[in-house]
């Protein structure tokens, strides 16, 4: 087994949180005091542009391109809005992160505002990571007695506070929009830009929203330098580790820290030790509920944005969830499917009413009364779902679509034996 | 009515945020830690606090999953459904519950100390199956684990007062 460069996880301890020391030991902080009332925030801002860090949540957006969106002129005050929602099945590396060095979270959030003026920031934390959020808001208070965090950061006449803000728990609440409805306290519903959050966002005022794991790079970026960000990653044009969460049929399920282009095999066979024995490997969602079956046919692939596009599936947030030859497609698809039906905000058709219908055909599927004819017909469904607001919809049809294609044997066998087939 | 000690907090803790409405869930947090839930009543008081109407507040109070506008037990037990867990036998786990508390899900035992309610991808695909008990997180559970803590929340329960 190769040993990578760990980056965030440098300090990463078994049973405990990294102490504000232990991070500073690491070369926490100095980023804050090199940069922050010393060099131009658009200094920072170039810097992680010439690092090519592209966003962690699960879109890939160029997070240095996401801080230029805010208009030069644009109003104030202006918010920084931290998601750590992360209620995507296969999902929990940004907990991990969290329990393992929050205050590399909590310089990489001040460098963030630093680099857009903003003055405050909201940490957005789901129900059943209360642990988190009682964990930050301890380190933050460290923070601000350091220094670090309030009015006048060490002096440097930039000031910046950060907010907990608890989640009453939703799934939708983890897309932009509707983040920043659940902040105001406004049914969650996703809106469609434009207005961009970075234009009109929390209370109209100028927003960026950035995933934990984004941010946690950033004081590592400003300290090494792009170049060195760029040399982390295996693949030509890829930059960075990237935390992979792998669960399901593997024998160590657990987050790992592995360069970004490290191949799919090498995470599941070396560091999540494998499939138990007896089980050979059918397929995994590569990163997260929402992106494709990917099949053993590209189970060498490349993790990386553009390589895995390539063989037309998403990086997402490289939560790997693996199946087995013995698990039962049909019936995890119907547990998805049921998942964002039951996780849908209801508010534009395409959603509310296609994910329910799609769910009922594939459980009459997997409970012996499929036919034929339903194959085509979820086939034709899974394209309406481009008509909604948001991406809850077709990233929800992504696993049933890919099913139907990979996979259509398995489906008509169910169809035909009139009952599941992996069911004795 | 709320502990006047306890609505001082929460109108300071308004006050200090960007809008009231900012407030709104860990409000109703608070009320439900008092109240058990969010009753008719609480949500008056709470949206009076808050200077919403009580309808604008009825539309976060049915839209989160831990907002409760029932009354729920003292433990409200949350088993995770989704894709990882459910590839870990979670209905065997939702169905030890059942036959232990004697209760279906989205029932409460008789003496006002379980609620059992399935919940959706809690982001514990590490230790699956897992569940909640009150926002705490029980993974890579086992009938064993499950008598453990069953047995452990009863002991150390103080029953509801009966109204």
């Amino acid at each position: 087994m190769d040993h990578y460069p760990q980056v965030l996880f440098q300090n990463r301890q078994p049973n405990r949180i990294a102490t504000m020391d232990e991070y500073r030991r690491s070369g926490g902080y100095q980023a804050l005091e090199d940069f922050v009332g010393k060099r131009a925030p658009a200094e920072v801002t170039a810097r992680v542009e010439a690092s090519g860090l592209r966003g962690r949540g699960g879109a890939g957006f160029p997070a240095a391109k996401k801080w230029q969106s805010v208009p030069v002129d644009g109003a104030f005050p202006r918010y920084l809005v931290v998601n750590s929602d992360e209620m995507e099945p296969g999902t929990f590396k940004d907990r991990i992160l969290i329990h393992a060095d929050p205050h590399m979270i909590i310089e990489g959030m001040v460098l963030a505002g630093y680099a857009f003026s903003a003055s405050k920031a909201f940490v957005f934390v789901r129900p059943s990571y209360e642990t988190s959020a009682l964990i930050l808001e301890r380190e933050l208070e460290l923070a601000r007695q350091e220094g670090y965090l309030g009015k006048n950061i060490l002096r440097s006449g930039f000031s910046f506070d950060i907010t907990v803000h608890r989640s009453g728990g939703r799934y939708i609440c983890g897309e932009g929009t509707a983040l920043l409805n659940a902040i105001m306290g406004k049914r969650p519903n996703p809106t469609k830009p434009p207005p961009y959050p970075t234009v009109k966002g929390l209370w109209d005022r100028p927003t960026v929203v950035n995933n934990i794991e984004t941010l946690a790079n950033i004081p590592h970026i400003l300290r090494n330098g792009g170049e060195w960000f760029k040399d982390l990653a295996l693949t030509k044009g890829g930059a960075g580790t990237k935390l992979y969460g792998v669960s399901g049929r593997v024998n160590h399920p657990g987050c790992f820290e592995l360069p970004l282009g490290i191949r799919l095999s090498e995470v599941i066979g070396e560091f999540a030790g494998g499939l138990p024995g007896g089980s050979e490997f059918k397929a995994c969602l590569p990163g997260g509920a929402s992106t494709r079956f990917l099949t053993k046919e590209h189970y060498d692939v490349e993790m990386d944005f553009d390589t895995l596009a390539a063989v037309g599936n998403r990086l997402g947030t490289a939560a790997i969830m693996v199946f087995d030859r013995k698990t039962c497609l049909v019936g995890a698809t119907l547990n998805l499917i049921q998942f964002f039906a039951r996780e849908s905000c209801g508010w534009c058709t395409p959603c509310r009413e296609l994910l329910p219908y799609i769910r009922d055909l594939l459980w009459r599927i997997e409970y012996g009364e499929g036919r034929e004819e339903f194959i085509p017909l979820i086939r034709d469904l899974c394209k309406f779902s481009w008509n909604s607001y948001c991406a809850l919809s077709p990233g929800a049809t992504s696993p049933v679509e890919s099913l139907l294609t990979y996979f259509e044997d398995e489906v008509r066998e169910h169809i035909l034996q009139k009952k599941c087939p992996f069911k004795p | 009515m709320l502990p006047d000690d306890l609505k001082r907090l929460l109108s300071e803790r308004i006050s200090k945020a960007e809008d009231p409405r900012e407030q709104a869930v860990d409000v109703m947090f608070e009320f439900q830690n008092h109240y058990g839930y969010m009753s008719d009543q609480a949500m008056k008081e709470a949206s009076s606090l808050l200077g919403m109407t009580t309808l604008e507040l009825e539309e976060l109070a049915t839209f989160y999953d831990h907002i409760y506008r029932e009354q729920v037990g003292k433990y409200v037990i949350q088993v995770c459904d989704s894709v990882i867990c459910w590839m870990h036998d979670h209905i065997s786990v939702i169905d030890h519950i059942r036959y232990r508390l004697n209760i279906d899900l989205g029932e409460t035992t008789a003496d006002g100390l379980f609620t059992l309610l399935p919940v959706c991808c809690i982001g514990y695909c590490d230790r699956a199956p897992a569940m909640t008990v009150n926002r705490r997180v029980f993974g890579r559970l086992t009938p064993e684990k499950i008598d453990r803590i069953l047995t452990r929340l009863k002991d150390h329960a103080e029953y509801p007062e009966t109204e």
